[in-house]
């Protein structure tokens, strides 16, 4: 018998017993639906990471300092990183572009009557936008000469405009940071939310040299932070050896093992996140999977009932002379068409589940710009998958059926 | 003489219910030539359906040979039987056995689908020329709910005719029938004997289909008591249990 018939018949026996057919395909509706929505997900939060570092900027290198905690006691913390490092990664790194100190600070802006905790407060060198990747929207960014004397000036983020200034002018306006005055000399472009959802533009920066001198109140020239930018993205793995065996040199240590500090990139970063979301997505989408097996015994045993209903048209079938396989064929192909057709109704409700889930997220936070992933060859291998489940759990009781005895099931009633 | 269409040679079945061991057919020696016209009666149990569908390819006996035009069919695999069923035979069963829910053609085109390749117009062809022929031209989509008990008979005749059999079965073909639509059926068995020269051979209980064969085999316990051409004496021999 051509394909084309058989195909045709089992259509026609899928037909005559529709709600049984749906009923019987649940399991692998929910399934697919599961699997389909959750890779969906998946795949939006890894395209999230991805977007998110490339507006941190893909080419980012940082330097922390670590501390020596052999012997089991926490080493004097010693200053490991100065701005002279960052100033020499410059000057002697072929591959890097742009180096900035980083010192951490915190605690209040005020601005006449109002007042502000930034989340970031930090001291950075005058090539830090240039490292981030960053614009200014008005004013300008402290130099050199700044950064030398110490110059109590800054450059702020929208998010300061907000909550402080609202409709007046910032550029030239005095704050307060901690009590010593600044002068609002730039302001930063928006760049929306970071990787963790948090407010990027929640940020006020000034030079290192008055953050650790003026606010931190530190004598030695102590850096939290270096970050560097190279050339490319495609060279930052010799941009980074090449910070690495500076450091060594400039801080005389001879084996790495030891070395005061550590380098990370964020290709580095990048990859441990998307390793995280997406080892999330296959557990969840293993969890979602069961439900397919569940689905696929719930097709065997949709098919033996239907085998034992239907003995005798297998009976009638064989006397005018089908052959074993063409009966197995038969009931194979509607086990495989029922997972198939409840593969792609699963599939049409895992691609509006997921729609729903991305809706959801952007309208609950809008800044994150959730991004709404269709993808083909997922769809594809959840096909794939279902028509599987049919063919194996649809191949026993076809089986079965091809191995009736034409006698005894013409007899059947 | 030609060889015949069909010949069974010292056929066996032995059918192995628990301990017991049931013989159906004990030894049984029988040609049949193209184009012969042969009832098997018999009382219930005297072995008739087991060699029916012995004959019919759908059982194979336990010892025996069995050859069918030339071939032979005890040793045959099921698939092989099933192709002889197929090409050589046609059935026609007491309760008719039409697919339900399955439109009068489709009934009939259902073997030509398991045959060799043909278009679906050249069978949509052949079957609506087969239903004409048993004169059901214009119900060619009615569903067998649909039909009467005569007009289903009618429609596995054509189903049974479709692939052009050599050999028509039928197991109590006017089993199921009212004594009107029985004798129509009786009739076109006889025209397709007479016309188109297809060797009929059917079991019955009903003494007009057997008074119409040329030839009546009575079966009693497994074995073939009387092989005749006169229904006298096949009555005589159903009637006598042979000492």
């Amino acid at each position: 018998m051509s394909f084309w018939d058989t195909f045709r018949i089992a259509v026609l026996a899928l037909r005559k017993n529709k709600m049984r057919a749906i009923l019987t395909v649940l399991g692998v509706v929910i399934g697919i639906a599961a699997v389909t929505t959750i890779v969906s997900i998946g795949e939006g939060a890894h395209r999230l990471v991805q977007s998110e570092f490339k507006t941190l900027g893909t080419n980012v290198i940082l330097i922390f300092p670590t501390y020596d905690n052999s012997g089991g006691v926490r080493g004097e913390r010693q200053a490991s990183l100065s701005s002279t490092d960052a100033d020499a990664i410059v000057r002697d790194c072929r591959e890097v572009v742009a180096a900035s100190p980083l010192v951490w600070t915190g605690g209040q802006v005020i601005y006449g009557n109002d007042n502000w905790n930034a989340k970031t407060m930090m001291g950075v060198g005058e090539n830090y936008l240039t490292v981030r990747n960053w614009d200014l929207e008005a004013g300008s960014f402290f130099g050199r000469g700044d950064i030398e004397a110490s110059s109590k000036v800054c450059v702020i983020g929208q998010t300061l405009i907000k909550e402080l200034f609202r409709t007046s002018n910032p550029i030239g306006a005095s704050i307060r940071v901690n009590s010593v005055p600044f002068r609002v000399i730039g302001i930063l472009d928006a760049k929306g939310a970071g990787l963790d959802g948090s407010d990027q533009d929640d940020v006020l920066l000034m030079p290192h040299t008055t953050v650790r001198k003026r606010i931190n109140g530190t004598a030695f020239d102590e850096v939290h932070g270096i970050m560097a930018s190279a050339r490319e993205v495609s060279t930052m793995g010799a941009a980074t050896s090449e910070i690495k065996q500076l450091l060594l040199q400039r801080h005389k240590i001879d084996d790495e093992e030891k070395a005061d500090f550590q380098v990370q990139d964020t290709t580095e970063i990048a990859s441990a996140l998307t390793m995280i979301t997406g080892t999330l997505t296959a557990m969840l989408s293993a969890i979602a999977g069961i439900s397919l097996v569940v689905g696929g015994v719930g097709i065997m045993n949709i098919m033996l009932v239907s085998v034992t209903e239907r003995t005798r048209e297998i009976g009638i079938r064989m006397a005018i002379g089908a052959r074993g396989r063409d009966i197995l064929r038969q009931f194979l192909l509607e086990s495989v068409l029922l997972s198939c057709l409840g593969g792609l109704i699963g599939l049409s409700l895992g691609t509006a589940l997921s729609m729903a889930a991305a809706t959801a997220i952007n309208t609950y936070k809008p800044d994150l710009e959730w991004p709404m992933v269709i993808s083909i060859p997922a769809a594809l291998v959840a096909m794939g998958f279902a028509a599987a489940v049919g063919m194996f759990f649809g191949y026993y009781p076809a089986r079965r059926a091809s191995r009736l005895d034409p006698i005894d099931a013409l007899r059947y009633e | 003489m030609s060889e015949a269409l069909i010949q069974l040679r010292d056929v066996r079945r032995v059918y192995e219910v628990g301990e017991m061991e049931v013989h159906a057919l004990r030894s049984v020696d029988l040609e049949i030539q193209a184009g012969e016209y042969v009832a098997l009666i018999g009382p219930s149990g005297s072995g008739k359906s087991t060699l029916m569908n012995t004959l019919g390819c759908l059982d194979r006996p336990s010892h025996g040979s069995y050859l069918l035009g030339g071939e032979e069919i005890t040793t045959m695999n099921r698939d092989e039987r099933a192709a002889i069923r197929n090409r050589r035979l046609g059935f026609v069963f007491q309760n008719f056995n039409l697919l339900q829910r399955t439109s009068a053609m489709e009934n009939v085109e259902l073997p030509l689908m398991y045959a060799a390749k043909m278009t679906s117009k050249q069978r949509h062809e052949q079957a609506e020329k087969m239903l004409s022929l048993v004169g059901l031209g214009d119900r060619l989509d009615h569903h067998p709910s649909q039909l009467s008990g005569g007009q289903q008979q009618r429609v596995a005749i054509a189903r049974a005719l479709v692939n052009e059999p050599s050999i028509l079965m039928g197991d109590e073909p006017t089993g199921n029938l009212d004594s009107k639509t029985s004798r129509d059926v009786i009739r076109l068995f006889r025209e397709l004997n007479q016309t188109q020269r297809i060797t009929v051979i059917l079991v019955t209980h009903d003494a007009n289909v057997a008074r119409n064969a040329d030839r009546i085999i009575v079966l009693r316990d497994g074995e073939i008591v009387e092989d005749t051409d006169d229904f006298e004496h096949a009555k005589r021999a159903l009637e006598v249990a042979p000492l």
